[in-house]
């Protein structure tokens, strides 16, 4: 019987060896991403995950564990089953090519047309 | 608060890169080189993935097990705001251990695998949490000292090359913050007190600095297992390296309330900078780890104790049709 220095747990009267069947999968519920807002204008971010067993328990857990400190307005929480995502391996697809500078503004110079205007027109 | 991540020196030495791609090796390594981080489904060394695995999941839990020793306090901490400030933190600690639990999973381990791994005593936390906190103060030295040589440590780990390790570190360390003020405010007040205080203060530090000794953990060997582990940025700094970098902080400190601690040979070299001390008896940090010390048995039985309570509740609420998946980040 452990005889501990924490009065609530000498309550509780607890045998050293103890044994217990181990977790099984899912007895800690499926995950949740959890995304915050940190002021109202602003976008919500992914800041971790969550444990829970329902949308209701996500969202109370999700600001336990996520607005603790006062530093959101508002928290999503979805499924991370329901999280379609891009693969890292697939990062090319966000690549550009130097020939789709039309859809640039850096792509649109005209102040060599203006000089050469203003020159030849002797515009002051 | 937290320990490094415990190697213990009989495991077999590993053959590291033993049947990776060559090239894909070289491109995670020019990755971490340009200071670029690891997310979860990029591809990794199998030893990459293993350390971390055991470092974020031992740190968990570390915070966990670390809730003990300090909440054993909260039923008779000395007055109200005292009782609140502490309970909060024990609140965070648990906290913590959440935030670390779901970085480690993102590798690949379920948090009931790791857990199930901690309730049999397989893996390791934190050696420091196998000691009682006898009084009062020593709750107020773990929460400024231990919590202050943790921040060492994640500061140093939150800069390593897995994002979510590295997210999870950002989080933690600021919550730490009001931890290191809550201790140190504690800690002044008690050596500041009446000689009564005082003493129980001293007493509770002179039994606490062996462990913050081993809190870093051993030197660490100049292997290539440590070199590589290094260059992967999972390990940030040696482990005397954060020892230094502790006892350069906090000694002054301890010295500035009059505070005595128990080593003669303690004293800054001025010509090295660097900081001499008594070697720590590393055969009672062996013992105690490997399960011989003052409450092993104990925190491990409440442990498993806590996740039977719960285990009704958390069958009630389960929806059986819901499977799991790896989290994304």
């Amino acid at each position: 019987m452990i005889n501990s220095l924490d009065p609530r747990i000498a309550r509780e009267k607890i045998n050293e060896d103890n044994t217990i069947a181990p977790l099984t999968e899912m007895d800690n519920w499926e995950t949740y991403e959890v995304f915050h807002q940190k002021k109202r204008g602003e976008q919500h971010e992914h800041v971790g995950i969550v444990h829970a067993p329902n949308n209701e328990m996500a969202l109370l857990f999700g600001k336990e564990q996520y607005g603790r400190r006062g530093i959101s307005v508002n928290i999503w929480v979805v499924k991370t089953s329901n999280v379609f995502a891009s693969d890292y391996d697939d990062a090319d697809i966000f690549e550009t090519v130097p020939d789709k500078q039309y859809r640039e503004a850096g792509g649109y110079k005209v102040m060599e047309m203006i000089n050469k205007y203003k020159k030849e027109n002797k515009v002051k | 608060m937290y320990g490094n991540a415990y190697i213990d020196p009989n495991e077999k030495p590993l053959s590291i890169l033993d049947g990776e791609d060559p090239i894909k090796l070289a491109e995670f390594e020019a990755r971490i080189a340009r200071g670029e981080k690891i997310e979860p489904k990029d591809w990794m060394p199998k030893e990459y993935r293993k350390q971390l695995i055991r470092m974020i999941e031992q740190h968990a839990h570390s915070e966990i097990i670390g809730a003990l020793p300090e909440g054993t306090w909260i039923t008779r901490a000395p007055g109200f705001k005292r009782k609140l400030a502490l309970m909060a933190k024990v609140q965070d600690e648990v906290g913590h251990a959440q935030l670390l639990y779901s970085a480690a999973e993102t590798l690949g381990k379920s948090r009931e695998a790791m857990i199930n791994d901690l309730i049999t005593g397989k893996s390791k936390y934190s050696n420091v949490f196998n000691y009682p906190a006898l009084t009062w103060a020593d709750s107020c030295v773990i929460a400024w000292l231990i919590d202050a040589g943790a921040i060492i440590n994640q500061v140093a780990n939150a800069k390593g090359s897995y994002g979510p390790y590295g997210r999870a570190l950002d989080r933690i360390c600021t919550e730490e913050s009001f931890h290191l003020k809550y201790g140190h405010h504690n800690v002044v007040t008690l050596a500041t007190g009446t000689p009564f205080q005082r003493q129980m203060v001293q007493e509770a530090l002179t039994r606490w600095w062996p462990p913050i000794m081993h809190f870093f953990g051993p030197s660490d060997k100049i292997s290539n297992h440590t070199t590589i582990l290094m260059k992967w940025k999972v390990k940030m700094a040696t482990n005397d390296d954060m020892r230094q970098q502790f006892l350069n902080m906090y000694v002054p400190k301890i010295w500035d309330l009059g505070l005595v601690l128990p080593d003669a040979n303690l004293k800054k070299n001025e010509e090295t900078k660097l900081w001499e001390y008594t070697e720590p008896d590393w055969d009672e940090f062996k013992r105690v780890i490997n399960g011989g010390g003052p409450c092993n048995a104990e925190r491990l039985a409440v442990r498993r104790m806590a996740e039977e309570k719960g285990r009704w509740v958390r069958a009630a609420l389960l929806n059986k049709s819901e499977k799991y998946v790896t989290p994304l980040a």
